[in-house]
């Protein structure tokens, strides 16, 4: 991965390029859920990507599963979110059909494939977030929200344990192994912060009952994580000085460009298609 | 990672039947192994419950004892439970 190349685009003055409103109702779980489903259709489609990329088909398979209960949990939200916010619009208009700017995943998922280390890294925080996010959603105030999340609980405690069975290897293994992913888990850092930030639709949807607040998660996160890398022979690594921001707004880095055109290519270039 | 083993993969439709060969994948150990077979042979709801071996654990008869090894069999049929009726009013059998 390339630092360089993944900053996010500097926020312009808010109110004009950035929609900062918080809506009410269900405009408001509509929102916030968007960022929700958000999160697992483009890790989806990153994780799709290693289908024939990965060390061995037996894990191509592995994560192609990841992947499509991922997907699952984003056509189980996309469809009742249409519905929420009065557009009506169904889980392809959702994936296939936004601009950038409306899509409100966190910068973390978004970020390019680089090696196996530095996703087994991605997929053992972003696993464990999920995991306590959906145990915390099983009670929303949100039916629907809290049905799909009941199912989804365990798809992602299987994830988890995926990228655990493999961070510990990793972590225990070679010296190679090791060092790249020690060099992983410090690539993933930067993205971290933003998954437990209390922005304001989070924070107000969770007021309502029906989200759970991200900070709620953190410490819980990170026990679990701390456990693994702990076991793995690995450090956690410090705080990171530069963090990304601004996914939960639209604001997105410079992967999501390239992710989106090659997720939505098909469906833009043949309107309606279908097979 | 080419030289991780070979493993055979067994998997037991549902309670009461036996586990079944259904196929052989890499991985570096018997945990991986494990995972592996779930992912690859029980995707759409195949088992109930899994076993592993590694492929070197197992021996197994040679092609080029065939012969020697089964066809002796072949014209014993007093083996056979053919020589009695069964009664009509026996189910299950």
């Amino acid at each position: 991965m390339n630092d360089t190349t993944s900053r996010p685009a500097p926020v312009s003055s808010p109110g004009r390029a950035v929609d900062t409103s918080v809506p009410t109702g269900d405009r408001l779980t509509a929102a916030y859920l968007l960022g929700v489903a958000d999160d697992a259709m483009v890790y989806a489609q990153r994780l799709a990507e290693w289908l024939t990329n990965a060390p061995q088909i037996e894990e191509d398979m592995a994560l192609a599963n990841v992947s499509l209960d991922l997907l699952g949990q984003a056509r189980g939200l996309y469809p009742h979110i249409g519905g929420l916010d009065g557009t009506g619009r169904s889980e392809d208009d959702f994936a296939m059909l936004r601009d950038e700017r409306q899509w409100r995943n966190v910068h973390l998922v978004e970020q390019e494939r680089a090696d196996f280390g530095f996703e087994m890294a991605r997929l053992l925080w972003f696993s464990a977030y999920q995991v306590e996010l959906y145990a915390g959603a099983t009670h929303s105030a949100d039916t629907t929200f809290a049905a799909v999340a009941a199912k989804a609980g365990k798809e992602v405690s299987y994830h988890h344990d995926h990228a655990r069975q493999w961070v510990v290897r990793l972590g225990d293994g070679t010296e190679e192994s090791h060092r790249r992913m020690q060099a992983g888990l410090h690539a993933v850092q930067p993205y971290l912060a933003e998954l437990f930030d209390d922005d304001p639709v989070s924070r107000a949807a969770a007021e309502a009952g029906a989200g759970v607040l991200p900070s709620s998660l953190h410490d819980v996160v990170v026990t679990r994580v701390t456990g693994v890398v702990g076991e793995a022979t690995l450090e956690l690594p410090s705080d990171s000085r530069w963090r990304s921001r601004g996914g939960r707004q639209g604001v997105h880095s410079r992967p999501m460009g390239h992710l989106l055109a090659e997720m939505q290519h098909l469906a833009r270039s043949h309107p309606g298609a279908t097979w | 990672m080419s030289d991780w083993p070979l493993w055979e993969v067994f998997v037991r439709a549902k309670r009461g039947l036996s586990h079944t060969h259904v196929g052989s994948l890499h991985a570096p150990d018997a945990t991986m192994a494990l995972r592996n077979a779930r992912d690859v042979y029980t995707r759409r709801q195949e088992g109930v419950s899994i076993w592993v071996v590694e492929a070197s654990s197992i021996t197994a008869s040679s092609p080029d004892e065939k012969d020697a090894f089964f066809d002796p069999a072949a014209d014993k049929v007093y083996r056979h439970p053919t020589f009695y009726d069964v009664p009509e009013d026996v189910e299950y059998l």
